[in-house]
């Protein structure tokens, strides 16, 4: 796919390795190490106010923009979750606002081979966590 | 040798399921449905639909009757005096609601109406709402050790002050028969008004409303291989007499005027609109088969996959009950793992589970749960269904663990 926002490296290795994972165990796994690549949120931040409400394991997520790119940072109980913060912040940090706004990130997922993470019935969180991501880029 | 349940080719929507690799353990939350449903529906449609109550019509007639038909039978089903004790509703929910602001006029500031720690939402929402709504006092009976209502405190905490006891027969999360028959024999020495939440029970064992001697009975029709979209709402005929109207519109009125009108009692009086018609008739149909079948052989047989369940889950290290189930269900929570995860990873596999807070939020923060997995069963469930689950529960908990 030509995109108009080319892969970060570390992108580049997340869709590397879930593309060659053939099973549910494998990408299960590789979830849990993606997820193990988060860096922590302090107290301070694991707040109700940066809560994302509509996950069935709570779960955070606060945005900062440094010289126009966002940068995101998210925290989540369960550790599933935690790794499809972790593929979604590989993606999206860096962009600016117009790049974020055009992003496909269900292709995204779709590429990794997680698209039913986001169909409408699962409450594991990842359609709230993005649709505050939208959220609080639009509000900036 | 596995156990095989002699009903389960009766219900397509298991065996489609089955074929699609699914494994459904979920039927607390909805059951499947028996073919003689979905030939009822389809019968009733494909010969000609008309609404109920109002046409002199032949094919009026014909729905009528058979809507009303459904109503003797679960007048019948109920062992209820007569079928006009039963009012259809759209829900277990609504019947709730419809309790809750029918029965409003009847309470003073400072009285009290008691509900326990398990109850779901649809059986604690609009009562705390009531509550709130005209400054009465919600009761909230505790839980003992094996997560039955505390008959000792229940004791102290139902008084002269109570006016309404609502509790659930069989807790959607704990999966165990509720000592209902001594509450409400404490409610009714206070004259208090009593309504059993029967949405779990209704389907496990047949129950004898002219015996239980409650006011009001809920259940709702999905949860007992019928269609959703009706709830069924039994009220002793002194209890009905003491509810005000509350929504209005065709049907439920005897006689209207610009300015004022004057309402049918029950069970019309509280059916306004046109009915879920079809579904009503086709609930008709779930209750000729289920009535057709041996109840021994049914009960003996959730007996023995219910044993299962338990015995599956004793035999594995980290697993937490949540109380002692003894039919229907079981939730627990496992050491170290999260139930979100454990769930991601059962759907990942085919397996049909609930997780998470079950409708009943105070109960999970009482237990300080954030969630839990819930296995429950119907009566098509096979052993195999079972032992599928435990496959994909010991390798979920190998990745996780």
């Amino acid at each position: 796919m030509t995109s108009p926002h080319p892969l970060s490296p570390g992108a580049a290795q997340a869709l590397d390795a879930f593309q060659q994972a053939g099973s549910w165990e494998q990408r299960a796994r590789l979830l849990m190490q993606w997820g193990e690549k988060l860096e922590p949120l302090s107290d301070s931040q694991r707040v109700e106010e940066n809560r994302v409400h509509g996950c069935e394991s709570q779960v955070w997520l606060v945005a900062e923009q440094v010289d126009q790119q966002w940068q995101f940072r998210a925290a989540g109980e369960a550790r599933l979750i935690r790794g499809l913060l972790a593929l979604l912040l590989v993606r999206v940090n860096g962009l600016d606002s117009q790049a974020l706004a055009q992003l496909d990130l269900n292709d995204w997922f779709n590429q990794l081979g997680l698209a039913r993470q986001l169909s409408p019935s699962r409450s594991n969180g990842l359609n709230a966590v993005l649709k505050r991501m939208r959220e609080l880029a639009s509000a900036a | 040798m596995s156990l095989l349940s002699p009903w389960r080719a009766d219900f397509p929507g298991i065996l489609a399921l089955e074929a699609e690799g699914q494994t459904y353990l979920d039927s607390a939350a909805t059951a499947q449905k028996p073919q003689a449903m979905l030939d009822a529906l389809l019968a009733y449609y494909s010969s000609g639909s008309a609404n109920v109550h109002r046409a002199q019509h032949l094919p009026g007639e014909r729905a009528t009757r058979a809507f009303e038909a459904c109503r003797e039978q679960l007048g019948k089903w109920l062992n209820a005096q007569s079928s006009a004790h039963v009012i259809f509703t759209q829900g277990a929910t609504s019947a709730f609601n419809l309790l809750a602001y029918g029965l409003e006029h009847l309470f003073q500031p400072g009285d009290e109406l008691v509900i326990s720690a398990l109850e779901h939402h649809a059986n604690l929402l609009p009562w705390q709402q009531l509550a709130l709504r005209q400054n009465l006092k919600l009761v909230v009976l505790p839980l003992d050790t094996a997560r039955r209502i505390d008959l000792e405190a229940a004791s102290k905490l139902v008084g002269p002050r109570t006016r309404l006891l609502a509790v659930s027969q069989l807790s959607n999360v704990i999966g165990c028969w509720q000592p209902v028959a001594q509450l409400l024999a404490l409610a009714r020495a206070h004259d208090a008004l009593t309504v059993v939440d029967g949405a779990q029970g209704a389907v496990h064992g047949r129950h004898d409303m002219q015996q239980l001697d409650c006011d009001f009975y809920v259940f709702s029709s999905h949860k007992i291989y019928g269609p959703d979209g009706v709830g069924v709402l039994y009220g002793k005929p002194e209890a009905l007499a003491q509810l005000r109207h509350w929504q209005f519109g065709g049907e439920m009125v005897r006689d209207a005027d610009y300015l004022d009108a004057a309402f049918n009692p029950a069970p019309l009086g509280f059916e306004a609109g046109t009915p879920p018609i079809s579904s009503v008739i086709a609930l008709g149909a779930t209750l000729d088969y289920l009535n057709q079948l041996d109840h021994q052989a049914v009960t003996a047989f959730e007996q023995a996959l219910h044993q299962q369940l338990m015995a599956g889950l004793a035999a594995r290290d980290g697993i937490t009950l949540l109380g002692q189930p003894n039919i229907a269900l079981a939730s627990f929570v496992v050491d170290g793992v999260h139930n979100a995860d454990l769930a991601q990873l059962l759907t990942e596999q085919g397996i049909a589970v609930r997780a998470g807070q079950h409708c009943a939020m105070p109960l999970m923060k009482q237990l300080g749960l954030g969630g839990a997995i819930r296995v429950s069963l119907g009566l098509y469930n096979n052993g195999s269904d079972l032992e599928r689950f435990f496959g994909a529960l010991d390798n979920a908990l190998d990745i996780l663990r």
